[in-house]
């Protein structure tokens, strides 16, 4: 996928040692970064909505315009 | 290399969020507190027509207010965006350590821009076709389960369909013939997501009377605080991401 365009013009900067960055080096990475993001967005979207981890309405309400302005349903 | 692109990009989806914040606090707030108005306008008569059921009703009593309004539009709106931001940069930035070089050779400031415009589309714009943002007042708390995972599951379709089309493209493609198998790609991603949103229950918990241009002026401002959120990674990201490249590369 040769795409070229006069707007993009920044070049590609080879990855040392191979095309692109292996995958062995990736996967820690990945596992981490995904767990962070399951966490971060469980607590900005659902929690104290379809499900509590605590009791009350605190979370809920604190992050409750991000929630609605995010697209996640509030309530 | 992974980690320095990682760390970067979920830094690159709090700075997105900084800046969203500051956008929706000057488009989408006035939104919100003008339908939080409409529904206390609407909730109000009912504890004195059903006293019995006033605690049950969707609105709490006013007087038990657990956050302030101030701290919803600030501390609240600004920590909520950085967790996303933080959270979409990460994977963000995973997708691009797997794909440069993978996906094209483009350079890193292109790929990434292309990249978050793409996921824009994919993430934001695409379910919210099926599932509108919807302000405060709007939606019933009993359906708030189904509704989750209706919307969960329609960015899972959306990015399923995107993987798939991408695999049959790449199979498809001939020398020389690359744009005709970017359509195929295309029509198959639409073809799908189609198909889903078909399959998918339908959600209209709009009130009746609800104020048709408010709803219209928050979507757009919803869908706004998105684009600037990833507008912000795409351009910062793919910075930050040539210069990781070029030092590794010099080292």
């Amino acid at each position: 996928m040769a795409v070229s365009a006069a707007v993009f013009d920044d070049t590609f900067i080879p990855v040392e040692g191979a095309g692109a960055i292996p995958l062995e080096d990736i996967a820690p990475w990945a596992v981490l970064g995904t767990l962070l993001a399951v966490i971060f967005i469980y607590f900005v979207s659902t929690e104290q909505g379809a499900f509590s981890l605590f009791q009350g309405m605190y979370v809920h309400e604190f992050v409750h315009d991000g929630r609605h302005l995010l697209g996640f349903p509030c309530h | 290399m992974t980690r320095d692109l990682l760390w970067r990009g979920m830094l690159a989806g709090i700075l997105g969020a900084l800046l969203a914040t500051l956008f929706a606090r000057g488009f989408a707030e006035p939104q919100i507190d003008l339908a939080i108005g409409y529904e206390e306008s609407h909730s109000a008569p009912a504890p004195q027509a059903a006293p019995e059921h006033a605690g049950m009703a969707h609105g709490e009593p006013k007087e038990e207010e657990l956050v302030s309004r101030d701290t919803q539009k600030g501390a609240g709106l600004v920590t909520a965006l950085a967790l996303y931001g933080a959270a979409v940069g990460g994977i963000f930035s995973l997708v691009f350590a797997y794909g440069y070089g993978r996906m094209g050779h483009l350079g890193p400031r292109s790929f990434a821009l292309l990249l978050a415009a793409l996921t824009f589309v994919l993430v934001v714009v695409v379910p919210a076709i099926k599932y509108p943002q919807t302000p405060p007042a709007v939606g019933k708390h009993e359906t708030v389960a189904l509704r989750t995972a209706a919307y969960f599951g329609m960015i899972a379709l959306s990015l399923g369909a995107a993987v798939v089309a991408a695999r049959i493209r790449s199979v498809m493609a001939r020398p020389g013939r690359g744009f005709d198998a970017t359509l195929l790609g295309i029509v198959i991603y639409l073809g799908l997501v189609g198909l889903g949103q078909f399959l998918l229950p339908t959600i209209n918990e709009v009130p009746a009377d609800f104020p048709a241009v408010l709803l219209w002026k928050f979507r757009v401002a919803s869908i706004g605080t998105q684009l600037v959120l990833w507008t912000t990674i795409g351009l910062a990201f793919g910075l930050w991401a040539e210069r990781v490249l070029r030092r590794s590369k010099s080292r």
